[in-house]
C-alpha cells in the first residue's frame, strides 16, 4: 500500500532553535515521526546542536549559532527529514504503575464519578483498563502527557486549583490523565496516588518514562502501597514492564 | 536579593521536562569567567538587585560583571569588568544598584558544588543543584576550585559590554505562530511600549501594554517546545518573555523570539522598565551574535 508522503515543516524559533513540525494535532503516528527525528538527529551527532525538546507534533532542535549557522543547519535537518523512513526506533516499554485509588490519595474521585454519572468503582475500573501512550514529557520534570484516556472519564479542570498537589498524584483534567512527579500547584482532579518516584535526580535513570513508552495503571491496596513505597525508598522496587508489541 | 549558584545551565534533559536554568545573562557569566581565567561556563554567583557581603577566607581573585551594584573591597570602591586579587580576610560588599539588575561574581577556580545531572546550576522550583538546591543565605560557605594562574589584569574594550538602560529596544525574530495574530496585533506588538511588571522572575518577564490581538483561532496551541527568549502571548494579549527557568513546553501562541545577542539586555532589566520590540532577520541576528562572540574570544 502506498504510504502518504510525509510533509515536514522547518520553522525557526529565534536564532538558536529550529522546529521540525511533523503534522497537526495529537496522533500516535505524528508523534512517532517526532521520535524518529529525535533518534535520527542524535545518531548523526551534529556539531552545534545543544539539546532537543520533543512534543506532541514538533521536535525543537536547540543549537549554538556560533558553531553552526541557520542555513547550514536547515540543510542538515532537511536531509535528516528526507531520510526518516529508514529510522528504527529503540524498543518501547509498557510499564505498570501501581496506584492507590480514592481515599486520601484520590480526594476528587467522587467529583469525577458524579460528573460522569458513574460510581467511584467504575472510575477505577475504566481508568485502569486502558493502555496510555506517553506522548511527551514536559511542563515540569518527569510530567508525562498521557494519551488514550477513556472519554467516559472526561472532567473539566477544577474551578479552584490547589496550591499543593503531592508528588505521585494521579489526576484527570479535561480529556487527559497524568501523574505529578513533584509537588506543585495544579487544577487537576486527583483520583489516586502512586508510590513510584517518576523523577529522582540521584538515581540512574533519573526519569522513569520517556516519550513513546506506555503506561497501565495497576490498582493496589493500602498494604501493597506501603510495601512498594518502602521498596522504592530503598531502591529495590522492580518496575513491572514488558516490551510494547 | 536572590543569590544563586549558576553556570551555563543543565542541557540534555529538556526532553524530560527539566528546565535549563543557569545564568539569566550568559554573556556576563562568560565574561566574568574569562576575566579570572576560569572555563568559560564555570559556576558563578548570580545576584539580583542587591549584592551579598562576602568574606574571603583564603587568597584568590574574583571579577564582577553585569549590573554595577557599587562594589567595594574593604570599604574601598572597586571596578566591575576586571579581575581583582583578594587576600584572606578581605571583604567584598555592595552599596546599591546603579544600573542593570543582575551581577555575576566569578571566583578564580570556580565554585565547587556537586554537579547534578551534569550542571552546577540551581533550579529553585525543584530544589535542585547549585548550593543545596536553594538561594544562598547569610552564613553559607562556598568552596572554590583550583585557581588557574592566568588572571587577566587588562580592562576590556568599551564596545564589548552594552550600556543598560531602563527603556530599551529589544530585537526579535518573528514566529513560529506569528500567523495566529491579526495585522493590528502584530502592529501593536512592534510599535507599543511594554512595561515590565512585578510578576517577573527567573522564569520570565510578564509585560503590560497594548494587548496583542489574536485571530479567531485564539491563544492556545498544543504543548510545544519553548526556546530561550520566546515571547508567548496568552489570551489576555499581554506578552511574556521566557527566560532561564522557563518550562520546557507551553500551550500559548509564540509570536516571536528575542535574538540571542539581546538576551543580556533583557536579563539586566527590572520591573518598571520599558521594552519596545523591533524585528530583524535571522541572518542579521546571527551576525550580531557572532561578532560579539568574536570580541569575547579575543580576550
Amino acid at each position: 500500500m502506498e504510504k502518504d508522503k510525509l510533509t515536514l515543516q522547518y520553522i525557526p524559533s529565534g536564532d538558536s532553535a529550529f522546529i521540525i513540525k511533523a503534522g497537526e494535532g495529537i496522533s500516535a503516528e505524528v508523534n512517532t515521526t517526532v521520535r524518529k527525528l529525535l533518534v535520527s538527529l542524535e545518531n548523526w551527532k551534529i556539531e552545534g546542536i545543544t539539546d532537543f525538546i520533543p512534543s506532541y507534533n514538533e521536535l525543537m532542535v536547540c543549537y549554538d549559532p556560533t558553531v553552526t549557522g541557520y542555513r547550514h543547519l536547515l540543510d542538515i535537518l532537511r536531509a535528516c527529514g528526507n531520510d526518516i523512513g529508514s529510522v528504527e526506533l529503540p524498543d518501547a516499554y509498557t510499564v505498570d504503575v501501581p496506584v492507590l485509588y480514592g481515599g486520601d490519595c484520590g480526594p476528587d474521585i467522587q467529583d469525577v464519578a458524579d460528573h460522569n454519572y458513574l460510581l467511584p468503582e467504575d472510575v477505577i475500573k475504566i481508568h485502569s483498563s486502558v493502555t496510555y501512550l506517553v506522548y511527551m514529557v514536559g511542563f515540569t520534570p518527569g510530567f508525562c502527557y498521557l494519551g488514550g484516556m477513556d472519554k467516559r472519564l472526561d472532567t473539566p479542570r477544577r474551578q479552584a486549583p490547589r496550591l499543593k498537589i503531592p508528588a505521585g498524584s494521579v489526576g484527570i483534567a479535561g480529556n487527559q490523565s497524568g501523574i505529578y512527579p513533584i509537588e506543585s500547584p495544579g487544577g487537576w482532579h486527583l483520583i489516586g496516588k502512586t508510590p513510584l518516584q517518576l523523577f529522582n535526580p540521584e538515581r540512574k535513570p533519573e526519569f522513569l518514562f520517556s516519550a513513546g513508552d506506555s503506561i497501565r495503571f495497576l490498582p493496589v491496596t493500602e498494604n501493597e502501597f506501603r510495601t512498594i513505597s518502602e521498596e522504592v525508598k530503598k531502591g529495590i522496587y522492580n518496575l513491572k514492564r514488558i516490551k510494547t508489541a | 536579593m536572590l543569590t544563586t549558584v549558576q553556570d551555563k545551565g543543565r542541557y540534555g534533559y529538556q526532553r524530560y521536562g527539566m528546565p535549563i536554568a543557569g545564568a539569566m545573562d550568559v554573556f556576563s557569566l562568560r565574561l566574568a569567567n574569562l576575566l579570572v581565567g576560569n572555563d568559560v561556563d564555570a559556576a558563578c554567583l548570580e545576584t539580583t538587585f542587591t549584592g551579598p557581603e562576602i568574606h574571603f577566607t583564603a587568597d584568590g581573585a574574583f571579577a564582577l560583571t553585569g549590573a554595577d551594584m557599587g562594589p567595594a573591597l574593604n570599604g574601598v570602591p572597586v571596578s566591575i569588568n576586571r579581575a581583582l586579587k583578594v587576600g584572606r580576610g578581605d571583604t567584598l560588599s555592595f552599596s546599591g544598584l546603579k544600573n542593570g539588575f543582575r551581577t555575576y561574581i566569578a571566583f578564580a577556580g570556580g565554585i565547587n558544588v556537586p554537579e547534578v545531572m551534569g550542571s552546577r546550576s540551581t533550579y529553585l522550583r525543584a530544589n535542585l543543584g547549585g548550593f543545596a538546591g536553594r538561594a544562598l543565605e547569610a552564613g553559607d560557605e562556598l568552596q572554590l576550585g583550583e585557581m588557574n594562574s592566568a588572571i587577566r589584569e587588562t580592562a576590556i574594550p568599551d564596545d564589548l559590554v552594552p550600556r543598560y538602560q531602563s527603556d530599551q529596544t529589544i530585537r526579535i525574530i518573528s514566529g513560529p505562530e506569528v500567523n495566529r495574530f491579526t495585522m493590528d496585533g502584530i502592529h501593536s506588538f512592534l510599535t507599543s511600549e511594554y512595561r515590565i511588571t512585578e510578576k517577573s522572575d527567573r522564569m520570565g518577564y510578564r509585560l503590560a501594554g497594548k494587548p496583542v490581538a489574536h485571530t479567531e483561532a485564539g491563544a492556545d496551541i498544543i504543548s510545544s517546545g519553548i526556546s530561550r527568549g520566546t515571547v508567548q502571548v496568552p489570551g489576555n494579549g499581554q506578552p511574556i518573555i521566557l527566560m532561564a527557568d522557563r518550562q520546557t513546553t507551553g500551550g500559548y501562541t509564540r509570536i516571536a523570539c528575542v535574538i540571542s545577542a539581546d538576551l543580556t539586555l533583557v536579563a539586566q532589566m527590572k520591573p518598571g522598565d520599558i521594552i519596545r520590540f523591533r524585528e530583524v532577520t535571522i541572518d542579521r541576528a546571527q551576525e550580531i551574535f557572532a561578532e560579539r562572540d568574536r570580541l569575547l574570544r579575543k580576550l
